[in-house]
């Protein structure tokens, strides 16, 4: 256990140094990385302070170093957009939104996702098999951000039910939430639903069947907790798909999240700030993979002895 | 997604209105039958994408601004009814819907296909590469596809088009650089157990080199999962290039890519909806086709993947 946990620990590191690698040179790919790093009408003095701050006079290598050594401090400099604030500052002032959004979008494609992929594994081949397989195709194909837009013209402008944009109560939280959710939960539930067929299918559950379990039991307590590992391991990618995926649902609906900042600060050209939100999506992403990874080695013995 | 062979069996002396009917139906639609997805896959995209220059009844750029904002044709209730001159409405300077997404179709269809060749290609390789040699080389080379499969994909592809500007030729570059990582991952997979098999060994001692190995022996058997990834992710990359274009960072305007034309649309929800509602169908068709589409192809050439 100790030695996976350690492969996979030096196995992130690998990747966070490319992440790293990938951002530090993006802004130097295209001639004077001044050009990226500042927007156009920056003056002398804060061309001098960047240039001192990444060290922009060194070889690319020092640079690089230099790049590592303020980001892991978490300084990545002043923002051009937001005057007086640093680019980590925006990042953590943001977050609280995209997170609150997030985990209830999460949460409720969890509630409705398991329940749909279990029922449309036990009870397959019917009309609600059919219907979950058709909420599965549509949760791949329809793109999020049409989604987010049609919601808004259903909900709010016709219907009046929800707010069109910004953050506030509940009410300004559920069309958001929808139309973030919709893609995780046609994903969970087709996992939950192959998973659980796949186990339906075992010994023990014939086992507990003669054993004379009710059907109840034998289905949310034996059958789910075995099906529950696959699921379990794509949670990580779909937490951070949403925070990506927040880019476009925040826009729609006015969101102030860390994805709308970070179109906000591509649109102003304000590298700084986008320096700080893909390193950080990133770091989030690597080590949500890396806790998963030893969760699922924990309950799973045989992953750790591979 | 098994397929049952009883299901093709049209269930006999049953009323129309019958629920074994109707299940027959469904199933008919959306399990089995690939008339549905090619129908949709041919009037959405292909034929759009091939002929748009003489069949689109208007030019997909010329402003009308006295036609502006007219309702689809079925729309005969408000102050301006639809015309049949423009039988999906037009958009805020005039221009009529129908022929933008028609020309929209071609820019989809190039852009996926254009990334699919550069992203499948270098993955490809890659994976061969990766799961035939193995040792440091695997090593490296699955430490670059974790580092890829761990960026941000959208907010990756706006920093990149935030460098480069934003331009069609960027637009197939930054897909094919971020999505590549997803072939090499599953290809190396399959080589690994392909490597494993005699006949492998067997042209080892035979004297082929390896790259004869792999080119001869090893890629025709990953040829099925190559078609079936490629198709699922025909897909992907369509509702990629449109979210970018979308954000603003994909396809420039004026061009009509479904995506900006979404983008258009947006602002005028409330009045005009069918500015924005039309373009996304047409994502949602053809996205939804693709899925159907590699789902069918899925079982019929690798069983193996179904579970991805």
């Amino acid at each position: 256990m100790q030695r996976y946990i350690i492969i996979r620990l030096i196995q992130s590191v690998f990747t966070l140094i490319g992440v790293s690698i990938i951002v530090f040179s993006l802004a130097r790919l295209s001639g004077n990385p001044l050009d990226v790093l500042l927007p156009d009408e920056a003056d002398d003095e804060t061309f001098i302070r960047i240039s001192e701050l990444w060290g922009l006079n060194d070889p690319w290598y020092i640079q690089y170093f230099t790049f590592v050594k303020n980001a892991s401090r978490g300084e990545f400099g002043p923002s051009f957009k937001w005057q007086g604030r640093t680019a980590m500052e925006l990042v953590i002032l943001h977050l609280p939104a995209t997170l609150q959004l997030a985990s209830i979008s999460i949460g409720v494609s969890v509630l409705l996702a398991v329940p749909i992929g279990v029922m449309s594994a036990v009870k397959k081949g019917t009309m609600l098999d059919t219907v979950g397989k058709l909420i599965a195709l549509l949760g791949q194909s329809l793109p999020s951000f049409w989604l987010a837009i049609v919601l808004i013209w259903i909900f709010a402008v016709q219907l009046g039910w929800f707010p069109t944009s910004g953050r506030g109560g509940f009410s300004n939280m559920v069309l958001p939430a929808v139309a973030l959710g919709w893609f995780s939960v046609a994903s969970f539930m087709r996992l939950t639903r192959s998973s659980m067929l796949n186990v339906l299918d075992s010994e023990y559950i014939k086992l507990a069947r003669i054993k004379g379990l009710p059907e109840w039991k034998v289905v949310w307590k034996h059958g789910l907790k075995n099906a529950a590992i696959p699921p379990l391991t794509v949670f990580g990618a779909i937490v951070v798909g949403q925070m990506t995926g927040s880019v476009t649902i925040e826009t729609v609906f006015a969101w102030p999240g860390v994805g709308l900042l970070a179109l906000q600060a591509v649109n102003a050209r304000d590298y700084q700030v986008i320096q700080a939100v893909t390193m950080f999506i990133s770091v989030l992403f690597i080590g949500m993979n890396l806790l998963i990874d030893i969760l699922y080695a924990y309950i799973d013995p045989r992953i750790r002895f591979n | 997604m098994a397929t049952e062979g009883t299901v093709l069996q049209l269930p006999q002396r049953l009323p129309w209105y019958s629920v074994a009917r109707l299940r027959h139906l469904t199933n008919l639609i959306f399990k089995e039958y690939p008339v549905v997805w090619l129908t949709i896959l041919f009037l959405v995209l292909i034929f759009p994408a091939l002929t748009a220059d003489f069949t689109a009844p208007h030019d997909p750029l010329k402003q009308q601004l006295s036609k502006r904002l007219t309702p689809p044709v079925w729309d005969q209730t408000g102050d301006k009814p639809g015309t049949w001159s423009n039988i999906l409405g037009t958009d805020k300077q005039g221009r009529d819907i129908l022929s933008r997404i028609m020309h929209g179709s071609r820019i989809s269809l190039m852009v996926s296909l254009s990334a699919l060749a550069i992203g499948g290609t270098i993955g490809t390789t890659l994976g061969l590469v990766s799961g035939y040699f193995g040792r440091w080389v695997d090593h490296l080379i699955m430490r670059v596809v974790d580092t890829f499969l761990a960026l941000p994909l959208i907010l990756m592809a706006l920093v990149i088009v935030a460098v480069f500007g934003p331009s069609f030729y960027t637009a197939i570059g930054v897909i094919s650089v971020l999505l590549w990582s997803r072939y090499t991952r599953q290809i190396r997979a399959e080589v690994l157990s392909i490597k494993a098999l005699d006949f492998v060994a067997r042209a080892r001692v035979a004297g082929c080199s390896n790259l004869r190995i792999i080119v001869k022996h090893v890629f025709p058997n990953v040829v099925n999962t190559l078609i079936v990834l490629a198709t699922l992710q025909v897909g992907t990359v369509i509702l990629l290039e449109a979210t970018l274009s979308f954000l603003g960072a994909g396809i420039p305007r004026p061009n009509p890519a479904w995506g900006v034309m979404v983008a258009d649309g947006r602002d005028h929800i409330a009045s005009a909806w069918w500015i924005a509602v039309m373009p996304g169908l047409a994502i949602m068709f053809v996205v939804l086709s693709m899925n159907m589409m590699g789902d069918w192809l899925r079982d019929k050439l690798d069983p193996k993947l179904r579970q991805v």
